[in-house]
């Protein structure tokens, strides 16, 4: 991954929490526990960071490659940390015919920043995610987990300021 | 305690997302102001269906339907329809209604609709088992239970006709029958609640309107098939769905509707929840159980089939959300009177999410037997701003685009495959002039191959390779060549592909090479794009004649590419334009031309 934007040495430090540990412990004999340790470690700290996926390998006792795997194998688990504030834009089909790819075009030149990067100063990051399942509101956006509906490019301006103020 | 009054605010995702809470909250301080906690309940419920004009909000026993309720418009529900019986004019969804009939009864929207796998939602509180119980819930699982056999259960299943609504319309009963046939041992029920097809939302709303009839359906299917335990696999994107899940099989638990010795009898089943982590292929269900291992989803070739040889080596059986809704009510009311509803050979409704250029769009449920034309026309209202149909899109990137020539056709599983789609799992987007064939076809293309899991090549390489095609047309640089390279591969793909994803995956080719070759023509030979999508093969002019030098069109031009005096003639330098189309839109005089 070439969009680290956090020092390499906080994300060196990072490490399971107590709360995590028993997560895992609770999870480490049932079959198939994975994929919801991993979400449970996203859901901690935004992303899946190197230092704890080598923790989750000694303690599940699983390859590293195995975790890896499944990593890059499934679009919802990070391997970089995200923008402090994540901007997420439906790429459902219902949003791609009512104007999805201008909303992402116009994002992109109010940040100075590409999909799937972080902003340098770690304030925004933007992504384009599958359907969300609000097709009425269609074209919609999430951010920081709130939805935004029926959004037109010339209020984006506004909508990202808002956000950068609070 | 009675209430004497209901208001019940839809809890559907659109609605939510559009300040449904605050509008929540707004409506129980504007109870409380008024000193009427005793006698008015606020509910929140599932999905209305209605989402194009969210947030909805309805009032029992009135059946008072309001639309587009705003948190500020509480106070004024509350004065002058709670207390004063006055309804609130400005709020109805025709304004024109007459005063006696405000409800659903006169909304063109829910003509035509026939609802039972959501018969619950936007009525009871999701939260709520007491409500569900209250609507016959569980008393299926205890008739199950108490007065029939697992073969009985099967049979039943058998003669009411249910197909899978995952999309392939395998038929329920004998799915079923295949996991009992096996020896008895451990064997599992998986619930497939992994909807990825971008533009169905229909499992979600299920889910979030009436959880407990998946859990009950699943611990039926469980008897039926002699398994003891029970996952429903969904999408982490729905936090919504699965806080709303793990409530209920709480409550379930507690009520010993779910455990050990459920209700008394031998049988017991436990329900778990895994979730996904967004991978289109896991709707496959041997990748979706490649998942639930904790493992890459890739599917694996068939047989053996899940029912045989599935989780963990064990036979399994794996159903879709919808498809499970339907079995309670099967079994409560029977199986001769669902097989009555539908066509010849598909029984019982199907639920749409009906989007993209339609007035209308929402969550709809409907008859199988119903033409596309009454879902689009009657219930959806026809298409936005007046604007012509193209094409109706089913079964979403693994489905085909329909033309306005098949509007009348009765739709049910057979009858979409022999015009080049498939009924899908329920997404259906309307498509108008506006909307460029290629470039749509281009999206979903874009949508597969980036969810091509690449264990088997037809899918890998070829995906890839149309989806190389189909830009080259959209950028005008396509050849005639291409149309039948494209034709070739995606009968390669459809024949020789592992999972159903590559095999359906160039279906949209298909039906828009079948019905729309003439706009394939068009962009590869005229290097027209007749929607106006293809930016490459636009260009934008102003006309002298019509531009008045208002210097609008300069203003927006990203680029600079507009020069002129004010109050003369402007000019596009097309060396410049970029194509954006903000001249186009901007002008009031209609000076800008696009071609």
């Amino acid at each position: 991954m070439s969009t680290e934007t956090t020092p390499a040495k906080s994300a060196e430090t990072l490490t399971l929490t107590k709360e995590l540990k028993a997560f895992i412990a609770e999870w480490k004999e049932k079959p198939g526990n994975l994929i919801m340790v991993l979400h449970r470690v996203q859901q901690e700290f935004g992303y899946i960071p190197r230092n704890v996926a080598f923790e989750v390998a000694d303690l599940l006792e699983v390859p590293l490659a195995k975790i890896y795997g499944v990593i890059t194998f499934y679009n919802f688990f990070k391997l970089s940390k995200p923008g402090r504030n994540q901007i997420q834009v439906c790429m459902g089909t219902a949003c791609y015919l009512k104007g999805g790819e201008d909303i992402i075009a116009e994002i992109e030149g109010i940040l100075g920043v590409g999909l799937n990067t972080v902003t340098p100063d770690g304030e925004f990051s933007v992504e384009a995610v599958r359907c969300i399942g609000c097709c009425g509101l269609a074209p919609v956006m999430v951010i920081n987990g709130e939805v935004y509906g029926k959004v037109q490019t010339k209020d984006l301006h506004g909508i990202i300021a808002e956000i950068r103020k609070v | 305690m009675a209430y004497k009054q209901y208001i019940l605010i839809c809890g559907g995702t659109a609605c939510e997302s559009n300040k449904g809470i605050e509008l929540h909250d707004a409506l129980k301080k504007a109870i409380e102001d008024n000193g009427l906690i005793q006698d008015v309940q606020i509910v929140r419920t599932g999905c209305l269906g209605f989402c194009e004009k969210g947030p909805i909000v309805k009032i029992l026993p009135q059946d008072t339907f309001y639309v587009e309720v705003r948190p500020k418009d509480a106070q004024e529900i509350v004065k002058e329809h709670i207390v004063k019986g006055r309804i609130v004019e400005r709020l109805l969804y025709d304004k024109s209604q007459s005063k006696t009939n405000v409800g659903v009864e006169g909304i063109d929207f829910y003509q035509k609709q026939f609802r039972i796998v959501l018969r619950n939602c936007g009525v009871i509180d999701p939260d709520k088992i007491d409500e569900y119980i209250a609507r016959d819930g569980y008393k299926a699982l205890e008739r199950v239970l108490f007065e029939m056999t697992p073969e009985g259960v099967i049979e039943e299943m058998n003669i009411s006709g249910l197909r899978g609504r995952g999309g392939a319309g395998f038929p329920t009963g004998r799915k079923w029958s295949f996991a009992a046939a096996q020896p008895d041992g451990q064997k599992y029920m998986v619930c497939n609640a992994d909807e990825g097809d971008p533009g169905a939302y229909m499992d979600r709303s299920t889910l979030e309107g009436d959880p407990h009839s998946i859990l009950e359906a699943m611990t039926i299917a469980g008897y039926a098939i002699g398994a003891n335990k029970g996952y429903v696999y969904i999408r982490a994107e729905y936090p919504l769905a699965i806080q709303r899940l793990e409530n209920a099989i709480a409550q379930s638990t507690e009520y010993g509707l779910l455990g050990e010795n459920i209700l008394g009898s031998e049988f017991s089943f436990t329900i778990e929840l895994r979730l996904g982590a967004g991978a289109f292929v896991c709707g496959e269900e041997t990748a979706l159980l490649a998942s639930i291992e904790g493992k890459r989803g890739m599917p694996s070739p068939r047989p053996p089939f899940p029912a045989v040889k599935g989780l963990w080596g064990c036979p399994t059986v794996i159903n879709n959300v919808e498809t499970l809704a339907n079995i309670p009510i099967i079994m409560l009311k029977g199986a001769n009177w669902f097989n009555k509803i539908g066509t010849a050979t598909t029984k019982g409704t199907k639920v749409f999410a009906l989007t993209g250029k339609i007035k209308n769009s929402g969550l709809i449920e409907v008859p199988m037997g119903t033409t596309l034309r009454e879902i689009i026309f009657d219930i959806g209202g026809g298409i936005k701003d007046g604007k012509e149909f193209k094409a109706a899109q089913t079964g979403g990137p693994s489905g085909g685009m329909i033309p306005p020539q098949f509007l009348d056709t009765p739709i049910d599983y057979e009858s979409l495959t022999e015009i080049g789609s498939i009924m899908g799992s329920g997404g259906l987007i309307v498509m108008d002039e506006d909307d460029c064939i290629p470039d749509i076809t281009k999206f979903y293309l874009d949508f597969t191959v980036d969810e091509s899991c690449g264990k088997c090549a037809p899918c890998r390489i070829g995906g890839r390779k149309l989806l190389n095609y189909l830009e080259k047309i959209c950028q005008g640089t396509g050849t005639a060549d291409d149309i039948q390279n494209m034709k070739d591969i995606s009968e390669a793909m459809s024949r020789a592909s592992l999972c159903g994803l590559g095999q359906t995956a160039s279906n949209p080719i298909k039906s828009g090479l079948r019905y729309f070759m003439d706009e394939y023509i068009e962009h590869i030979d005229d290097k027209k794009c007749r929607a106006g999508k293809c930016k490459n093969l636009l260009s934008y002019t102003i006309n002298e004649n019509k531009c008045v030098g208002c210097t609008a069109c300069a203003h927006v031009c990203p680029v600079d590419a507009i020069t002129g005096e004010r109050k003369q003639a402007h000019t596009i330098d097309q060396d410049k334009c970029i194509k954006c189309g903000q001249c186009f839109d901007v002008c009031k005089f209609q000076a800008v031309s696009r071609s």
